[in-house]
Formats: structure tokens, C-alpha cells, sequence
């Protein structure tokens, strides 16, 4: 399969000065291929948005290098990606309309074509009756459909979504998961989704890279064979159990040291 | 009408007319205060006479210069003090007690500095003001939740695009703070100095009219400034409301 972004030995490190420095990252080696869901969990502060925020262009690396579509990013988010974040980044001062159609504009695209796309995108989230309204009518929930609307409208061939549940509630986690799901299949975009919910890991995803306390990397990658089709309901399957249970086997140990009580814990056994 | 504007309004009736009563009924000396309906026609008179009207606009001028510049360079400089946060740093103590000194008593270094005209009230006014836009300007900067400004690079604005389509209505209702205080300030400056230091404006002539027990004189101009600074306020008030109406959350 053709790959989309690959990591090259990414690394990151923060401070400057050589004894403040901190190795947050890395090295980091993985090839994203074309049109698959690959989520990332991992320990908290392990630097999966660090991670994400290099594929985006968002962060520089330290080192190694990142091809998007086979050209290096640096310094700028490359034409093509499009980025969800966790908190709520819906502009208060426009419509819902406005809001989603707002990366549109300078493009030089027709008044027509704009309004065909931002409709669609509307209907896509389910937000057509709402297009009139401001995000402060709206929940959580519906405020980040419009940021993902919003992400949607400029047609990304490579969508990261930075935990962009974390502040849902567990039901609308699920059912944002199934529409996650769906916009997916519509666009055929590749999606890199962060997570800490392994549940959320092992149901929306192609393949699930577990990530080590810091300095983060990949512990392994594990393949779920999930159809292309296919949405909440497979929580009730003996398959997704396993996923899970793999998953947390390989995160228990990573998360017991970023909390910083596994030397503790071993002590005590 | 809702009812909370009508109990408002009934309550100023109320004092109105009981004012009026005390003073008609000899409550209240006519040297110590006029009747409100006297007011009302001393205002009337003074208005459709003409004779004030070059104080009134010279006095509202000034107030409209200093409110305008103090909230166009309040706001030039809270954004380059956001900017450099070091200098901030320096001047933040300065800019926290600016509001313990009286501006007032730089009255005299100024018409040294700009001579005997009106430029020295405009100045204070001006003074007065311009902190409250600084320090709302850096406030609202400050405040513009750094997601807003990833999203920007995300869908690859230029620095000039992010300003105006992000940053600013981000900070909007802080530097609408800023603009609101910089007015009411702008008020208090210039009709405070005309009244305490100046020879000329609207100030002025309430102290002369004070001074020479011309007291229906005296209190229609007071009201004519109440009034005025009412209706800028209701104005400043409504578009505010119009504003937040839509966004509830900022």
C-alpha cells in the first residue's frame, strides 16, 4: 500500500541549554499509509501530540525527518492536512455557516462553490439546521463537529484529530467515534488519530501504535483486521476484547512509570 | 418593556418628583438647589440660546479627541507590550499603581509644554484614559485561547489574516472594555480639569455658575453633562449587548 507520511528516526527535544534539555520523543520510525485509521495511545506526557504536532507542521523535530506525500514538512502545515484538536477551537463570533466555511475563503473558489461544500460538510456532521446559529447555542459535542466540519470543507487528504473527545462525555465519544468512522469512509482521507481511550484505539482503527513513557516510542503496532465498514457494534464482539486486552497489557507497565510509582509498585510485590 | 427598566424608571420618577416637591415646598433652599423642573428650562434656554454652544463643542471635541486617541494608542501600545514581554515586564508596576496618581497636578507641566490653550485638557483626558486601553488591549492579547491561533496556522493564514480574522474579534470584547473605560475616562478628564484648572469648556462654566450663585444656570449644565454621558453610555451599552447576545460564551 502507498505510503502517505513517513517518520524517519523523528525525535524531539525541549530546553536548549544542555543540562535542561528534555528528550520527549522519539527516535521514531512509521510509514502511514494512504486511506488507513491509525490511532495512537500511549501514557500521558509521553508526547503523542508532540507527535502529532510535527506531523502537522505545527512543531519542528530535533531530528530525523517527516515526508508528507513524499515532501519533507517543515515550519508550515503543508496543503492537504487538516487538524481537530481537543479543545474547542469554533470561532464564538460566527454562525456555525461562517465557522465551517471559514478556511474557504481566499482561496479563490466561487460563492457557489464555497456554499455547495459548506453544505455538504453541514449535512456530513449533521449540522444543516444549526448553520445559523453561533457556537454558544451549541454543546460540547456539536462545537466540535463544526471544528471538524470545518476541517472537512478544504477536502484534506490527511486528517489529525488530537484527542478530539477527551471533553465528551462517554456516550458521545461512541457515537462521535461511529461518525468519525463514517466521514472517513466518505472522504477516503487517512486519519491519525490520539486517544487515550483504548476502547476508542481498538474500535475506530486499521492499526493501533502503543506508545512507551516518555521519551515516547513505539512499543508496537497492533493490526485489529476490522472491515472497512464497520462502527460501534463491534464493542459486543469477542475480537474487540482481545484488542483491548492486548493493548492494555502492552500500556499497564508504560503507565505505572509515567506515573512514576513502578519502582514503588515493585518494591511492594 | 421589561420590568426591572420600569421599576428602574419609576424609582428616578419617584426622585425626581420628590425633589421637585422639596424644593417647591421650601424643603429645600432654592440657594442650596432648583426645582428639577427649573433645571429642565434653564437647559432648554440655554441650549436654544446659543450661548454655550462654543463651550459645548469645544468640550465635547476634546473629550472626543482624547477618547479616540487614547483608545487608538492604548491600543497600538497594550498590543506591542503583549509583544515584548520583557518591557511588560518592566513597566507592569508602573502601569498597576498609574492609577494612584492624579493626573491633575502635571496640569501646570503641560501648559508649559503646549501653552494656554485647550491642548492641555485634551492632554489629561487623554492620560487618563489611554492606560485602560493598554491594559485591556494586553488583557484581551492575552487571553485569545492559544488553540485559536494553532487553528490559524492550520488553515495557513498569513500573519496579517490572523490578526484580522482571528486575533482581533478574539480579543474584541476586552478591547471593547478598554474602549468603554477609555470614554468614561476621557469624560472625567476633561470636564474634571476644565472645572478645577481651566478657563474655558463646559467644566468651567459650571464652576463660574457656581461661583456666582447662578444656581438654575449651574445645575442645567450638570444635567446637560449626565445626559450626555448617559445616552453615550446607553449607546456603548446596547451594541455591547447586541455583541454578547451572539457570543454568550466569550
Amino acid at each position: 500500500m502507498e505510503t502517505q507520511v513517513a517518520l524517519r528516526s523523528v525525535e524531539r527535544y525541549f530546553g536548549t541549554t544542555k543540562r535542561a534539555r528534555l528528550h520527549a520523543l522519539g527516535p521514531i520510525d512509521l510509514d502511514l499509509r494512504k486511506g488507513e485509521f491509525f490511532t495512537i495511545v500511549g501514557p500521558s506526557g509521553c508526547g503523542k501530540s508532540t507527535l502529532l504536532e510535527i506531523v502537522a507542521g505545527l512543531s519542528p523535530a530535533s531530528a530525523g525527518e517527516v515526508l508528507f506525500e513524499g515532501r519533507p514538512i517543515g515550519g508550515v502545515v503543508p496543503d492537504g492536512i487538516g487538524v481537530v484538536f481537543q479543545e474547542d477551537a469554533s470561532f464564538p463570533w460566527l454562525t456555525v455557516r461562517d465557522n465551517i466555511g471559514f478556511g474557504l475563503q481566499g482561496r479563490g473558489l466561487g460563492g457557489r462553490e464555497v456554499r455547495r461544500r459548506v453544505d455538504h460538510a453541514l449535512d456530513l456532521v449533521g449540522l444543516s439546521q444549526f448553520a445559523a446559529g453561533y457556537p454558544a447555542q451549541l454543546s460540547g459535542g456539536m462545537r466540535q463537529r463544526v471544528c471538524i466540519a470545518r476541517t472537512l470543507v478544504l477536502e484534506p487528504r490527511l486528517i489529525l484529530l488530537d484527542e478530539p473527545f477527551g471533553a465528551l462525555d462517554q456516550q458521545t465519544r461512541l457515537l462521535m467515534g461511529d461518525e468519525v468512522l463514517r466521514l472517513w469512509r466518505a472522504t477516503g482521507a487517512t486519519i491519525l488519530l490520539i486517544t487515550h481511550s483504548l476502547d476508542e484505539a481498538a474500535l475506530l482503527s486499521d492499526r493501533v501504535g502503543v506508545m512507551s513513557a516518555r521519551p515516547g516510542r513505539f512499543l508496537d503496532i497492533v493490526e485489529t483486521h476490522w472491515p472497512r465498514d464497520r462502527d460501534s457494534r463491534l464493542a459486543s464482539e469477542a475480537e474487540f476484547g482481545d484488542v483491548t486486552s492486548h493493548l492494555w497489557r502492552l500500556l499497564r507497565e508504560e503507565s505505572l512509570k509515567s506515573m512514576g510509582v513502578d519502582a514503588a509498585l515493585r518494591r511492594a510485590s | 418593556m421589561k420590568l426591572a427598566t420600569a421599576i428602574r424608571l419609576a424609582a428616578l420618577l419617584v426622585l425626581i418628583l420628590g425633589v421637585e416637591a422639596a424644593c417647591r415646598f421650601g424643603l429645600i433652599s432654592r440657594f442650596t438647589m432648583v426645582p428639577p423642573s427649573a433645571m429642565a428650562v434653564g437647559l432648554a434656554e440655554t441650549l436654544s440660546s446659543g450661548e454655550l454652544n462654543g463651550e459645548i463643542g469645544s468640550t465635547f471635541g476634546g473629550i472626543a479627541i482624547a477618547a479616540v486617541s487614547a483608545i487608538g494608542v492604548g491600543f497600538v501600545l497594550g498590543a506591542l507590550l503583549h509583544a515584548l514581554p520583557r518591557v511588560r515586564a518592566c513597566l507592569d508596576p508602573l502601569l498597576a499603581t498609574y492609577y494612584s496618581i492624579p493626573t491633575f497636578v502635571f496640569y501646570p507641566m503641560l501648559l508649559v509644554f503646549f501653552g494656554m490653550n485647550r491642548t492641555p485638557i485634551v492632554v489629561i483626558g487623554f492620560l487618563f484614559a489611554v492606560v485602560a486601553m493598554i491594559t485591556n488591549t494586553f488583557n484581551g492579547l492575552d487571553r485569545i485561547p492559544r488553540v485559536l491561533v494553532k487553528t490559524a496556522r492550520v488553515l495557513r493564514l498569513g500573519g496579517v489574516a490572523t490578526t484580522v480574522r482571528i486575533v482581533l474579534p478574539a480579543a474584541a470584547p476586552h478591547l471593547f472594555t478598554g474602549a468603554k473605560l477609555a470614554i468614561v475616562y476621557a469624560f472625567v478628564g476633561v470636564i474634571g480639569s476644565e472645572f478645577i484648572l481651566s478657563s474655558s469648556g463646559l467644566g468651567y462654566e459650571i464652576a463660574f455658575s457656581f461661583n456666582n450663585f447662578d444656581n438654575t444656570r449651574m445645575y442645567s449644565l450638570i444635567i446637560l453633562v449626565i445626559l450626555v454621558v448617559a445616552l453615550v453610555n446607553a449607546l456603548i451599552f446596547a451594541w455591547e449587548q447586541s455583541l454578547l447576545r451572539r457570543w454568550g460564551r466569550w
